[in-house]
């Protein structure tokens, strides 16, 4: 203070000489401004200890503050981390039982040449999916359906067990089934759900062919053998085209056993190759063989094989889909009226015209008795625009012509509506 | 004598076959992993992996995934790693009943590549090969949606459209990162 004080007068001195030629103030003068100076000094510093005070809290508020957010960070990461953990054991837990299914309601107004018609509608199919894995590497599917609303004793509906299986995996590119499965043959077989395919009713020539849909029960064996193929070889239960109640003998669709007690005496082989090598590609061929189409009832009867090859294509907004698929049947049996040949084809163009609508086009041949030579051929065409709301929900509208060799043609329109889930 | 061991010698190849073929059987335990999360992220960046961050699945940006998704993300957050213009994501998405796990890397707003890193269901798996995937490559963001359609596989159309939607989420997300 003392220092500064000199400091002070002396530069007052300085100013008081340079400055000869003013008047110079009087002593008392001097001694009033040097009051008034040490006053605001002492005010100043006095703000200037305040300031100082002021700092230090507000830096210690701000410290306090920093670690405030910084925890609440920490915090909202915690939760974030345990909210996240709990949803997966949560939904890792219900992960290990699948629930879905399919339906479908038609409608379906045709009529004939002589002019009966028919005008039905129908829930044709609801269909239930179960599965259960057991671990990664094995697990349960099932496929249960009711067919026409209501089954039982006189009624037009059936319950039926589509598929059961236990699927292992053997390793990452084999797998083996064993129980009842869809055979690996056509396209529709397998994959029938109603918004994977066009036209209401499923076509004419897989049904009456194939026969779709077509199960047995044994063991398969598919898996990967690189390039885009993939195999799948099958030991299971045959048909049985023998008469019986209302099934045309050797009529393959009325051989199907359905697994229900099904006669195992003589087995059948199913071989399929695929190729998915390209994507939109698939091309598939199947080759089966039964020991004996009558399980061993018929004398007249034989072995019978099967061959069918497909092609689906999905290029843009262009489809197409083409099938043939003929069953040579042995025996004089069936040789007598032509069902030792059962042949048919299909083309489906088809074109998406956007997400929400697809149109489609249908040529089908197929003939049961082609053994022999009457005509026994039946065609069809097949017109039809499918909408999807959604990619699970299906409305479907299609015109369907037939020829019939013995007449009773069905023409006419079908609705359908169609789920999947 | 010789005989014996000419019996004892079938015997044992034998044998050998037989736990070579139970070794080959069983051998891969889960189905499907095709890449761990970690050596995908290495061959993304040359095993010089960035610090992950993560987008906060909140606000507008909620809902923008709920719309590219068609469904809600199960998540809070998501994590990236990012290094200059390229960013590396790990997403998964149900195909038709179980997850599958996907890594996308996004350059310049643009698909660079996309690996099907682990697939569980049972069919449909065809859609880890390169050829499948190689149709996302150069793929961008429009309007939310990517610019071209993809060929699918018959009977694994979930798991395209699985795929499609995560590429499109990884782009979506990759655009609203590069405004930090």
């Amino acid at each position: 203070m003392n220092f500064k004080k000199t400091v002070l007068a002396l530069s007052v001195m300085a100013a008081a000489t340079t400055s000869a030629n003013a008047a110079a103030p009087s002593n008392e003068e001097i001694w009033q401004k040097l009051l008034e100076m040490q006053q605001q000094m002492a005010q100043v510093q006095e703000k200037n200890q305040q300031l100082q005070a002021e700092n230090e809290s507000l830096k210690t508020k701000v410290e306090a503050t920093e670690k405030v957010a910084l925890e609440a960070t920490e915090a909202a990461e915690a939760v974030a981390i345990a909210t996240e953990e709990a949803v997966k054991t949560a939904s890792s837990a219900m992960d290990k039982n699948s629930i879905g299914g399919y339906g479908e309601l038609h409608y379906n107004n045709l009529e004939d040449e002589n002019g009966n018609d028919t005008k039905e509608i129908d829930f044709h199919r609801f269909v239930l999916y179960f599965g259960h894995e057991f671990r990664d590497d094995l697990r349960f599917f099932s496929e249960l359906e009711l067919e026409h609303s209501i089954a039982g004793d006189g009624k037009s509906g059936e319950i039926e067990l589509e598929q059961a299986y236990i699927e292992y995996d053997m390793n990452e590119q084999h797998s083996v089934k064993g129980g009842l499965f869809l055979s690996p043959v056509g396209i529709i077989n397998e994959t029938h759900e109603p918004n994977t395919f066009y036209g209401t009713e499923r076509n004419n020539v897989e049904k009456n062919i194939i026969p779709a849909t077509w199960w047995a029960a044994g063991a398969m064996f598919s898996g990967e053998i690189g390039n885009g193929f993939s195999y799948d070889a099958a030991v299971t239960s045959g048909l049985d085209v023998t008469a019986g109640g209302t099934k045309t003998t050797y009529k393959i669709r009325d051989g199907r056993q359905k697994v229900s007690k099904a006669l195992a005496e003589d087995l059948a082989y199913t071989g399929r190759l695929k190729w998915t090598g390209i994507p939109g590609v698939e091309l598939g061929l199947t080759a089966q063989y039964q020991e004996d189409i009558t399980q061993s009832q018929d004398a007249t009867a034989g072995s019978a094989t099967l061959l069918e090859t497909h092609a689906v294509l999905q290029r843009g907004a262009f489809g197409l889909r083409a099938l043939y698929a003929t069953w040579d049947l042995e025996g004089s049996g069936p040789a007598a009226q032509g069902y030792d040949e059962q042949t048919g084809w299909y083309v489906e163009p088809s074109f998406r015209i956007n997400e929400n609508f697809g149109v489609f086009a249908r040529y089908n041949e197929w003939d049961n008795q082609a053994g022999d030579a009457l005509d026994s051929e039946y065609d069809q065409i097949d017109l039809g625009v499918n909408w999807w709301p959604h990619q699970d929900v299906v409305v479907k509208l299609d015109y369907q012509m037939q020829d019939k060799p013995a007449g009773g043609e069905l023409d006419g329109f079908n609705v359908g509506l169609g789920y999947q889930f | 004598m010789a005989r014996l061991s000419q019996q004892y010698r079938v015997k044992q190849s034998l044998r050998l076959l037989g736990i070579a073929l139970l070794m080959i059987a069983f051998s891969v335990s889960a189905r499907g992993v095709y890449q761990s999360d970690e050596a995908f992220l290495n061959e993304a960046f040359n095993n010089e992996v960035p610090r992950s961050k993560v987008v906060w699945n909140k606000g507008e940006l909620r809902q923008a995934i709920s719309t590219i998704l068609g469904h809600d993300y199960a998540g809070l957050r998501i994590r990236y790693w990012k290094d200059n213009n390229r960013s590396s994501w790990i997403l998964e998405e149900i195909g038709k009943e179980k997850p599958i796990t996907f890594g996308v890397i996004i350059s310049d707003g643009k698909v660079e590549q996309v690996k099907v890193l682990a697939f569980r269901e049972s069919r449909g798996d065809e859609i880890r090969h390169p050829a499948f995937t190689r149709q996302f490559e150069q793929a961008e963001l429009e309007s939310n949606q990517l610019n071209r359609q993809v060929d699918g596989i018959s009977g694994a159309t979930m798991s395209v459209r699985a795929m499609t939607v995560v590429v499109t989420l990884a782009l979506y997300l990759a655009e609203s990162i590069s405004t930090e």
